[in-house]
């Protein structure tokens, strides 16, 4: 594993809002290097000349007119909802003030 | 002591005039009950695809040409990651490094002098312009917080400024010139008390002279005019003060606090922001054509300004009038044909700027449904400038009919034969009138002779209300005073 792969596994568990206990801290760290050695094997190849893309294939303008469909009720919207009021979902106090 | 200017960058959000989400055909509306206007991809189950909502792309194409901007050839979807609440799939769909409209400028108006003098014009740089979804509404209470995916995945742009505006005063005339104009042309409502456009401000304040940026802070959710104002302006003298006293500014988001006026920093913790953008795999690139863009630009309005520069000058308009029928482009247009059939733009002006805005905002349902759809037409408006110019009727009875033209429908010539309103210049029988009206009241008539030179207006008002109006009030002087002597 070189050096320049080498990963945060606490900042990238901190981004993804997930506590890990110290064996997974170690069993991902593994994992997740891995897959960037991958990269730079993807990196070596020689890809001058070739147009950026995050597409296969050349599609463009994939999209519909502005006109509403049904959708979902509320009780099926918050099927999965832990906890409910109102047919809102209740989640943790957001606080964003200081 | 040192002097200090403010340099502001504005971000402008506004929701596009749209019957359904970005990525998906939910239905959007304003004020329905919670989580009505969802369906599986609003709520970012697994499984589902976003498709592309061609109407916004429009929308968002004819923001760019009201501004100036360039429409780029091909532009793309990027996932902005972060987890909150508001959004259910952990990510907001959005442009990062390829938006769709680029460059531009908002050309703002400053207050002037007085209520009736046209204040200063420039231009403001924009940026860029990139469409976007927006997000839930979350409520709070004690002890925890709701959840309503109504408003997300609503069409929603973000118009950001270079930092080219100096003041709060400029401030609140950019977002002012981006409502005015996205509701010029029928872009979006823009109404902040729906959510409807919210504004995020960078403030920073550097010495006088110099040419160097200074640290800014960021005021987010802004939702009011008053309150970018009112914040900036915190925000400058705040900046100001600590530098002055060989303080520091760090850079950070700061709350404001509208009720009491202040703003206030917010955790630094939660501002170690990473969003990881990355083109977003499931939606595939818009390709922009010269076509396209030509075909939409010709649907496009006149820009206000330009056209209240037009009303100044070529048809001599006072600026209060000529800003007033610039407000509206339906207004503008009615106000156009009426002056093409009787070339009196001050007196017609004065109708539809004064008149019929007042019936207007007097029926409620009315301006919603459009002024075309209105029985009064231009022509009508026209004609009553006619009669009134060719001395058939006066100004008083052209006020006093308008109303029922804007009812009914009726010309005002239907009206006022149906009525018997024209103007009486039988000068045997106004002088009639007003001799019977100063045998009828000595008081006035004493006065009057007695060196109270107003005291006639009561003996005017008299002859008038006989006449039912329809005596010409100049020769109604002239005799009272024949008569009178």
């Amino acid at each position: 594993m070189s050096e320049e792969t080498s990963i945060d596994i606490d900042y990238v568990a901190t981004l993804a809002r997930i506590e890990l206990t110290d064996e997974e801290r170690e069993q991902f760290s593994s994992q997740l290097e891995d897959i960037l050695d991958y990269f730079e094997r993807i990196k070596a190849v020689d890809v001058a000349g070739i147009e950026p893309t995050a597409h296969a294939f050349p599609i463009y303008n994939v999209w519909e007119e502005d006109v509403p469909e049904p959708g979902l009720s509320p009780d099926e919207a918050l099927l999965n909802a832990p906890e409910q009021r109102g047919n809102q979902i209740v989640v943790p106090k957001v606080v964003e003030d200081a | 002591m040192k002097d200090y200017e403010a340099v502001i960058g504005l971000e402008v959000h506004v929701q596009l005039k749209c019957d359904t989400k970005m990525f998906t055909r939910a239905a959007y509306r304003f004020g329905e009950p919670p989580n009505t206007l969802t369906n599986p991809v609003v709520m970012g189950l697994p499984g589902t695809l976003p498709v592309l909502n061609k109407r916004a792309i429009e929308l968002s194409i004819q923001t760019g040409l009201m501004f100036g901007c360039h429409i780029a050839e091909v532009c793309k979807w990027d996932r902005k990651n972060y987890f909150y609440p508001d959004q259910p799939k952990n990510y907001q769909i959005s442009q990062f490094d390829q938006p769709i409209c680029i460059g531009g400028v908002v050309e703002i108006e400053l207050p002037g002098p007085a209520r009736n003098v046209m204040g200063e014009h420039r231009e403001v740089k924009l940026t860029r312009i990139h469409l976007e979804e927006d997000v839930g509404k979350l409520t709070h209470y004690e002890n925890g917080s709701l959840v309503d995916f109504n408003r997300a995945g609503t069409p929603l742009i973000e118009i950001v400024s270079e930092p080219d505006l100096f003041s709060a005063e400029e401030a609140a005339a950019f977002l002012n010139a981006i409502r005015l104009n996205m509701i010029y042309a029928g872009l979006s409502d823009c109404d902040m008390e729906k959510g409807q456009m919210r504004c995020d401000a960078n403030v920073s304040v550097r010495p006088v002279g110099s040419e160097k940026l200074g640290i800014r802070t960021e005021m987010k959710n802004l939702n009011s005019i008053s309150g970018v104002r009112d914040s900036v302006n915190y925000e400058i003298r705040r900046q100001s003060k600590v530098l002055e006293k060989g303080g520091e500014i760090f850079q950070e988001t700061r709350r404001w606090n509208a009720e009491q006026g202040y703003t206030v920093a917010l955790r630094s913790k939660e501002e170690a922001h990473d969003y990881r953008y990355f083109p977003d795999p499931d939606l595939m690139p818009v390709r922009v054509s010269r076509e396209w863009v030509d075909c939409l630009h010709a649907k496009l309005p006149e820009r206000p300004f330009d056209r209240q520069r037009r009303y100044l000058k070529d048809f001599g308009l006072p600026f209060t009038m000529a800003s007033v029928l610039c407000q509206n482009s339906e207004l503008g247009n009615f106000f156009e044909e009426a002056v093409t059939k009787c070339n009196k733009p001050l007196e017609i002006g004065n109708l539809v700027a004064n008149d019929l805005l007042r019936e207007l905002s007097a029926g409620k349902d009315a301006e919603s449904q459009g002024l075309v759809l209105l029985p009064i037409k231009s022509g009508h408006v026209a004609e009553l400038v006619k009669l009134v110019e060719e001395g058939v009727i006066s100004r008083q009875i052209a006020q006093d009919i308008f109303p029922q033209m804007f009812q009914t429908g009726e010309s005002p010539s239907t009206i006022v034969e149906k009525k018997g309103l024209r103007q009486t210049t039988d000068m045997a029988e106004i002088e009639g009138v007003c001799a019977r009206i100063i045998a009828e009241n000595p008081k006035p008539v004493g006065e009057f002779r007695a060196g109270n030179e107003k005291a006639i207006n009561a003996l005017k008002g008299g002859v008038m209300k006989a006449t039912r109006g329809k005596a010409n009030p100049a020769m109604v002087d002239k005799l009272l005073r024949k008569l009178l002597a």
